[in-house]
């Protein structure tokens, strides 16, 4: 039908479509697409193995210009110095620093002053643009699409491909419309609003889609909060996440490291504009949330789901659809919790800032901001842990590693940390953790009974000075 | 590169119950402190299956019944969170060679196709009767058909559906892409060099 194929031509298209058409190189013999991959972001835990495969097969990194690594999960955060007490972290770190040496590939070592979580460097190296592709061994690598990239968190026998090829095999995902309308509550956060995404669209409600984020509240958060949305897509099960780029995201990225300069600065934004989804381009799906109706959201379970609002109380058995039954029942035996009982007032024994989540300098000046002059309660362990090497040195520039100590707040290292527990921050025993972090499955932060608690920072800082689950709102008296 | 075309997996079959089982459950973070995959196995669900004293939990992996068994059951969204490879790397040297469930997680999927380890769906009634069996007949070995997508064990017959790009691997013995993706060699250089960042 000619008169559909033109209609087809003149439509729009997404952003998704756009990067995905510039990047595709050739259709594979399954039907997949051969797809560049124009930056590679690599850590200690997921490439060993895959360096290794490149020695057996003889093959070298075709563009090791385009790949960068760095060293964030088992490194320890109460001192970076080497060797590591841990022999096996030990030997991870100079596993990658060989590795690093030996293909040619940059690598922002402890040294550096830029290490930091692989999520957080990126942005802030300017190495994150939009319109790019990018992948990294890493579910959270959706982090990077709040520049308006497409990113994959891939295994390591895609980072083997990715080293050796520059492109990875893939199909193409469909595209949701995810918007958000209208002025947060005081006191509502980036966190809040993703947290409350996944407890309406679900843990799986993502599969086999990209997230397109949208609307009057993603235009008006800044490149931290939108990161902060996206980093959590994979947790709702779409494994990319993206915002359209516009001023914000050119702002963010101007002067950086790695952005472009001079003319070429001007052609770079001229082109990223040019990524954006159009205006009459077509979905596969589109929802829409009101920001007005988002609450302070907490998780009381064990998948990011398992969400409610502070002044809500946990679901009843009997109270959710038969479907939900045996998963409602294993997270309130696993976390020791009585159905309907509040979520407020919950004891808690460990409070952890920082993640690839909610490890970022406007995570911590506002937390700052919060408890400046208040102290953590007795019995609570509280870590301020900072994103990457250079967030910590802008939160020093700025004393606010002081207003942490102040408080109690153990101010750490940067790295991954308590988020999942391959260093020795962990949880002991049952413990329960006020998390700023992205997962709360059993085990997650180093106990096997550990038990984790997502919330926004700021949740996270009222839980520590209360030492129980609060409303930010009304402890900092916003 | 030659690779064993996967047309079908017959064995015996055990159940891990649940939905949303993660990563993390399937290999602990703590065991991903390695530079390389061997022995993983060893650790395949182990904070469910052992506690803090190494003693063994009451798991089906830890039944005598079902020792052996090279078919993994599993419930919806099998395989969400963390993309360590890790995880399927572990079920394969556990001993699995396939996985049903009623879904899986994206990049899990991937990871598993890569290996060689077909992922098939099935539905939740249809899960429901296979571990009905297997619970009452340990040693009924099951065949998924991959060519066919259907699963039969004893007299019976489920339908099953698997991505098509991915059957189309497995049954052509194209799984592992690296091959196919090396010949492409010259195209990923044109597309690159029309990309600025791709520059030096």
């Amino acid at each position: 039908m000619p008169s559909f194929k033109r209609k087809k031509d003149i439509m729009g298209k997404t952003l998704f479509e756009k990067v995905w058409e510039a990047h595709a190189v050739r259709e594979l013999s399954n039907g997949q697409t051969q797809l560049l991959i124009g930056t590679h972001l690599i850590h200690e835990v997921t490439s060993p193995q895959a360096f290794s495969m490149l020695r057996a097969l003889g093959l070298k990194v075709r563009y090791p210009h385009r790949t960068f690594a760095t060293v964030d999960h088992i490194v320890p955060t109460d001192s970076q110095q080497e060797p590591f007490p841990d022999f096996l972290a030990d030997a991870m770190i100079k596993e990658l620093r060989k590795n690093a040496l030996e293909f040619g590939i940059t690598f922002f070592d402890l040294p550096s002053g830029k290490q930091g979580i692989v999520h957080v460097v990126g942005p802030e190296q300017g190495i994150t643009q939009p319109g790019t592709t990018i992948a990294c061994g890493d579910s959270h690598t959706s982090t990077h699409g709040a520049f308006g990239a497409i990113a994959f968190g891939i295994g390591t026998s895609q980072v083997r491909d990715v080293l050796v090829t520059q492109t990875m095999a893939i199909g193409r995902l469909k595209v949701r419309r995810v918007a958000v309308e209208g002025k947060l509550r005081s006191g509502v956060y980036a966190k809040d609003v993703i947290l409350h995404i996944i407890r309406k669209l679900g843990v799986n409600g993502g599969t086999g889609y990209a997230y397109e984020f949208a609307g009057s509240t993603f235009d008006a958060f800044s490149m931290e909060e939108r990161m902060t949305v996206c980093n959590m897509s994979i947790e709702g099960g779409a494994r990319v996440g993206y915002v359209n780029p516009d001023e914000t995201t050119f702002a963010f990225l101007k002067d950086r490291p790695f952005s472009p300069k001079g003319a070429a600065w001007d052609q770079a934004v001229a082109r990223w504009r040019g990524f954006a989804s159009d205006p009459d381009c077509r979905y596969d799906d589109c929802v829409e949330f009101d920001a007005g109706a988002i609450e302070p959201t907490v998780t009381w379970g064990i998948n990011p789901a398992q969400a409610i609002g502070i002044g809500e109380s946990l679901p009843t058995v009997a109270g959710v659809s038969e479907s939900e039954r045996a998963s409602i029942q294993e997270a309130l035996a696993y976390m020791k919790l009585e159905e309907g009982q509040p979520i407020k007032g919950l004891p808690i024994q460990v409070a952890f800032l920082g993640s690839c989540t909610n490890g970022r300098l406007g995570d911590f000046m506002e937390v700052a901001r919060l408890i400046k002059g208040r102290r953590v309660a007795d019995g609570v362990k509280a870590l301020a842990v900072p994103g990457s090497q250079d967030v910590a040195a802008r939160c020093r520039d700025m004393g606010l590693d002081k207003i942490f100590t102040e408080a109690g707040f153990e101010w750490r290292e940067a790295g991954c940390s308590m988020c999942l527990a391959m260093n020795s921050d962990k949880l002991v025993g049952d413990q329960i953790c006020a998390s700023s972090s992205n997962r709360n499955f059993k085990g997650r932060q180093g106990s096997t009974t550990g038990r984790t608690l997502l919330m926004s920072p700021a949740m996270v800082a009222a839980a520590a000075v209360t030492g129980c689950v609060s409303d930010a709102r009304e402890v900092f008296k916003q | 590169m030659a690779l064993q075309k996967i047309t079908n997996v017959t064995g015996r079959c055990v159940t891990v119950p649940g939905d949303d089982v993660d990563t993390d459950r399937i290999i602990p973070a703590r065991y991903m402190k390695c530079v390389t995959f061997d022995g993983l196995g060893e650790f395949l669900f182990y904070d469910v299956r052992f506690d803090e004293n190494k003693q063994p939990r009451q798991h089906p992996l830890n039944d005598p019944r079902f020792q052996g068994a090279s078919i993994l059951l599993g419930g919806n969204n099998f395989g969400c969170g963390s993309s360590r490879e890790h995880a399927p790397q572990a079920i394969a040297r556990y001993g699995f060679k396939a996985i049903v469930a009623e879904g899986f997680a994206e990049i899990f999927f991937g990871n598993c196709t890569t290996l060689g380890i077909p992922c098939v769906c099935a539905s939740k009634s249809d899960l429901q009767a296979i571990a009905g069996i297997v619970s009452s007949r340990p040693e009924q070995e099951m065949t998924i058909d991959l060519v066919n997508l259907k699963i039969e064990i004893g007299t019976q017959t489920f339908p099953c559906t698997i991505r098509t790009s991915a059957r189309e691997g497995l049954t052509r013995g194209m799984w592992d892409s690296i091959g196919e993706l090396l010949e492409g060699n010259d195209a990923v250089d044109r597309v690159a060099s029309g990309l600025p960042y791709m520059q030096r």
